[in-house]
């Protein structure tokens, strides 16, 4: 009897994986816990659908998009992954203002030794106001309770994007 | 006779239970709330959610489910994933930018240390110096959360 195993998928749902099962490339039998949160969560049919309505080059992306946030809900039932945008807001913020302090020390610094010139900004300085401008129009994403659960860069983690 | 379905209960054309479970927190003037999870979820998978949960978290749950199911379908193939991964990018951004800011102020300090100037400091200079701070939003660590300060 030839014939490779079921995906993950498959044995999961338990039906006989198809050669073009659409979830055999992302849920390889090796690895069964990643579809079964991703089933718990959004439901195989659900899954199907999504993965059915982007082109084939997207798919991956979006597999280990669905595996990240089925695992931050399965970790944290009442937030999910909408915690650790909260957190991680709240580290912008603050970053935010600890910039803010330190680009005005130095505006006063200079003012300070060359007082009787105008404050001239520097190229360097103007590109930090900048971005500190970019940072305060950062859209308040949401105000939920933070997360304890700090979640790392899902890009940087190898496991989702290789 | 108006009726007094939940919209989960109206989208699911089925009769609204005394204790249907969607009913607190899917109520029928939001119908986008409902129509949004059960597109990404399903409607079976909000209710087993929303029953594994005590009943005081039960409306924190919605709503966080509510607000990924509106992340995944505006980016279908990142949902919120993206927008953590934008805040990771912007902190590392943010870090850098300090990083850079805090090594000028110390080469300040330590030009001024070696001429025998005093080091600035800038509580001393402008003690006043906190109306040049940005509008805080919500406060570091956990912050307090209501209808008023939702975003979507």
């Amino acid at each position: 009897m030839g014939g490779s195993s079921p995906c993950a998928s498959c044995k999961l749902l338990r039906r006989r994986c198809a050669k073009d099962c659409i979830f055999a490339p992302y849920f390889p039998p090796d690895d069964p816990f990643k579809f079964a949160n991703v089933h718990k969560v959004f439901g195989a049919s659900n899954v199907s659908k999504m993965l059915q309505e982007l082109p084939v080059q997207q798919r991956a992306d979006a597999v280990s998009s669905l595996v990240y946030e089925a695992n931050a809900r399965v970790r944290d039932p009442v937030y999910g992954c909408v915690g650790a945008i909260s957190y991680l807001q709240n580290q912008v913020s603050e970053l935010q203002m600890q910039l803010a302090v330190a680009q005005t020390e130095i505006l006063c610094i200079q003012m300070q030794q060359e007082p009787t010139l105008p404050t001239q900004i520097e190229p360097d300085e103007k590109s930090l106001l900048l971005s500190t401008e970019n940072l305060n129009n950062l859209p308040q994403y949401l105000a939920f309770p933070s997360s304890s659960n700090v979640i790392q860069d899902p890009l940087k983690r190898e496991s989702l994007w290789t | 006779m108006t009726s007094t379905r939940c919209a989960a209960c109206k989208y699911l054309r089925r009769r609204c239970a005394s204790d249907c479970i969607f009913s607190p927190h899917f109520p029928s003037n939001n119908p986008q709330k409902f129509a949004s999870v059960h597109r990404i979820y399903g409607a079976s998978n909000i209710g087993k959610m929303l029953q594994q949960l005590p009943v005081h978290l039960r409306a924190k749950a919605a709503d966080s489910l509510y607000y990924e199911a509106q992340r995944r379908i505006q980016d279908p193939v990142y949902g919120c994933v993206g927008i953590i991964s934008r805040l990771h990018q912007e902190i590392n951004t943010a870090k850098s930018e300090l990083a850079k800011a805090q090594a000028e102020i110390a080469f300040f300090n330590a030009h001024a240390q070696a001429q025998g100037q005093p080091q600035f400091n800038l509580e001393a200079a402008a003690p006043s110096f906190n109306t040049f701070l940005p509008e805080q939003g919500s406060s570091a660590g956990h912050s307090s959360f209501g209808p008023s300060t939702w975003f979507y």
